[in-house]
């Protein structure tokens, strides 16, 4: 099962090394990883997702917490929360396309952020899943390079995590 | 006043307690040596820096202190890797300081330069690269909290050359402040109760007991649990000396090597009591067949080793010695149910005695050729209570856990996690080191020994009367075995066949040498070693192709021991 987790770290060198160490050594998945300081810029905070079963998620979030720069570990799965990724795609716009890809990125409120001859890169937020859904729907239209963020996460309502 | 980064370190570990030191110089690290002339310090200089982290590794066994280490950086860091990966698997506390190149230099491929920090990540409790000398006084304060605290284990200081010679005003913080470290040391009072209404109402319970439980303090409490329930217990290779062998409750190791009624008892139990263990393969064999019936207790103090391998009833994390005595204290409140619990818990030990008796640890003993076995005995018999033994890795050290009456916490000394041949002498010569007036035996097999034989030379300089046990089977013994029972006889590799002349090699080095291949002069040649005042090497001439059994194969259930050869 897929599960997205929070991790507050101490913003200190090598940190992301100890944290991708420890997934590769264990032999854990990551199929996403975002990080940047928090408002305390001493903390940073990652957003990883990762897959597996109940023992390995009881690992995966044991162990994070063991290393010595870990303040908190927070999954997400299962709790009511707000998911968003980013993605930018630079996709073909040719005299017959281009229409439709106006009309796609409009109906997924995504954003025309650059214009060249028979090219848009389109810039596109929102659930994993929608950001999917775009891109399958641009594929056809011929998709010359993309890149997404990896999802980022937080709970709903005022209740904060960070301190 | 300003000092520099290399007296402030040396200052930092003499606030820490520090009394001896075991390292290796170079130029990274020359400014430190350097100042350690004027240090009160003393500074164990061996012939490797993997001896350096064993002897330190073995230090802190030994006394439950954290053992330093210093290696100059490129080849002198790379050097330590194994010696700290030994460590990080038994969870022994030590502080490793490395020296490191300029950091104007670092990333650019300099001279004896090594990412020791990227190296040794996933093999180090913690580490850190000192990159300003204010730092310093703070890192190296965290470092022995970190060392000691929680499960113990190794930390690793990167200290780059410029840093060392840099000055600052010295102040050493009083405490530390880690916002991500709060080990839990108590343990869930509520599940010590569950725990202790789980024992009490047990038919046939099991302890087992692991490396956790090895401070005298544990190991007391661990005594005193175990003779109230009247359980008992089956230890690990590391938690071998936390309760006496001889104690009527000790039913020996269990696991691959493991006695049979101990084997049998964890397999036919229906509660068993985890005690800073881990549940190795080499414990556990197949999982799916381990325990059965049973319900598990789990006592550790890192939350990761629980339910890591097996499913867990009932988790309580923290300190042995205090969840130990928690338990003990809740136990007293029902004495009556205590006592039901001794007598209704009777037949099972008349079981368990039933298979000690009708399978024995043992041997063929020879009036013809030297047993190993028939060694081991006689070094328990004719060394003192108190005797601190070290182990290489291999038959030796099985036959060591299966025929040495232990019975003192801190005293036996093993590679058991990442099974490091080349262990035990320098594993010795840091015990020896620590209690000089204490007997230290090394027993080691002709194998291992020569991975760090250098070490003689160190015995010898530093006046440590190591006494060495060498059980010549001219073979890689444990490989062999292996081979012969798997591998239809094919000994690839394992024949170690050039005589060596290990009395010459003790006389090369300064020290003092004895070879015997007749079991009647077994026990005089252990006498007159233990009569000498320096180190000496006891070579045995023993039986070649003896076994270690019972023996359960590698991915079999441990009721499925073979138990002859
Ligand atoms: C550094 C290292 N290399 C290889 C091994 C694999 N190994 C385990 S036991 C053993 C044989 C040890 O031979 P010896 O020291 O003579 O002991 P014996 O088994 O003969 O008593 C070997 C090669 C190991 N444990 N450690
Ligand atoms: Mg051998």
């Amino acid at each position: 099962m897929r599960h997205t987790i929070s991790v507050l770290v101490e913003n200190e060198f090598g940190v992301l090394a100890r944290v991708a160490g420890l997934f590769s050594g264990r032999g854990f998945n990551i199929e996403s990883l975002s990080v940047a300081p928090t408002l305390d810029p001493a903390v940073s905070r990652m957003t990883i997702v990762t897959c597996g079963d109940e023992r390995i998620l009881e690992q995966i979030n044991k162990q994070l917490h063991k290393l010595i720069n870990t303040i908190r570990v927070i999954d997400f799965t299962g709790q009511d929360c707000v998911e968003r990724e980013m993605a930018l795609i630079k996709v073909s716009a040719e005299e017959d396309t281009r229409a439709e890809v106006l009309r796609i990125a409009d109906i997924f409120r995504a954003k025309v952020v650059d214009v060249a001859p028979r090219c848009y890169t389109i810039e596109v937020t929102g659930t994993p899943g929608k950001v999917g859904a775009i891109v399958e729907l641009l594929r056809p239209m011929g998709i010359r390079e993309l890149v997404r963020t990896g999802p980022v996460v937080l709970g709903r309502g005022p209740k904060a995590v960070e301190k | 006043m300003k000092m520099t980064g290399s007296k402030i370190l040396l200052e930092c570990l003499r606030l820490e307690g520090v009394e001896t030191l075991f390292g290796f110089p170079g130029g990274t690290v020359i400014n430190i040596y350097d100042d350690l002339v004027d240090s009160p310090i003393r500074h164990i200089l061996t012939r490797h820096e993997q001896a350096a982290v064993h002897a330190a590794d073995g230090y802190a066994r030994a006394t439950g202190k954290v053992g330093v280490v210093i290696a100059t950086s490129g080849p002198g860091a790379t050097n330590t890797v194994t010696g700290i990966a030994t460590a990080y698997m038994d969870s022994v506390p030590l502080v490793v300081v490395t020296g490191q190149v300029p950091t104007p230099l670092i990333g650019n491929d300099a001279f004896q330069e090594a990412d020791i920090v990227g190296i040794t990540r996933p093999i180090t409790k913690h580490n850190y690269l000192v990159k300003d000398v204010k730092d310093l006084s703070r890192i190296v304060k965290e470092a022995f909290y970190i060392a000691r605290t929680g499960r113990p284990g190794p930390v690793l200081i990167d200290f780059p050359k410029d840093i060392q010679v840099a000055t600052t005003k010295f102040d050493y913080p009083a405490t530390v402040h880690l916002p991500g470290y709060k080990p839990t040391y108590s343990g869930n009072l509520r599940q010590v109760e569950k725990a202790v209404k789980m024992m009490l109402g047990a038919k046939r319970p099991v302890i087992y007991v692991g490396g956790g439980a090895s401070s005298p303090e544990a190991a007391a409490a661990l005594k005193q649990l175990a003779e109230t329930l009247e359980a008992p217990v089956a230890t690990t290779l590391m938690g071998m000396a936390s309760i006496p062998k001889r104690h009527p409750l000790c039913l020996g190791m269990l696991g691959m090597h493991g006695t049979y009624y101990a084997n049998m008892a964890v397999t036919e139990s229906d509660l068993l009591v985890a005690v800073g263990a881990r549940f190795d393969d080499r414990v556990t064999g197949s999982v799916p067949h381990f325990a059965p019936q049973a319900s598990i207790i789990h006592i550790d103090i890192d939350p990761t080793s629980i339910k890591k391998n097996v499913r867990v009833d009932l988790p309580i994390v923290g300190d042995l010695h205090e969840v130990l005595n928690k338990m003990v204290a809740k136990l007293a409140e029902y004495p009556q149910e205590a006592a039901r619990a001794r007598e209704e818990t009777g037949f099972w030990r008349q079981r368990i005695a039933a298979w000690r008796e009708s399978h024995p640890v043992h041997y063929t003993p020879s009036n013809s050729v030297i047993k190993p076995q028939f060694v081991i005995e006689k070094l328990r018999e004719l060394s003192a209570e108190d005797a601190i033994i070290t182990t290489e890795v291999g038959q030796h050290q099985m036959w060591t856990a299966q025929f040495f009456d232990f019975c003192r916490p801190r005293t036996f000394l093993t590679s058991g996690g990442l099974g490091t041949m080349g262990y035990g002498l320098p594993a010795a010569l840091g015990a020896q080191a620590a209690f000089p007036e204490r007997q230290v035996i090394d027993i080691s097999g002709d194998g291992s020994f020569q991975m760090n034989s250098q070490e003689l030379a160190t015995l010898v300089q530093f006046k440590l009367p190591v006494k060495i046990a060498i059980l010549n089977n001219n073979y890689l013994g444990m490989v062999r075995q292996w081979q012969q029972l798997f591998f239809q006889r094919r000994y690839s590799q394992t024949v170690l066949d050039v005589p060596i002349d290990f009395v010459k090699l003790a006389e090369a080095y300064g020290a003092v040498g004895f070879s015997v291949s007749r079991p009647d002069e077994v026990e005089d040649v252990i006498r007159r070693a233990f009569a000498e005042p320096g180190p000496v090497i006891m070579e045995f001439k023993v039986e070649r192709e003896e076994n270690v059994i019972p023996m359960v194969p590698a991915g079999k259930a441990l009721n499925e021991m073979v138990l002859s050869s």
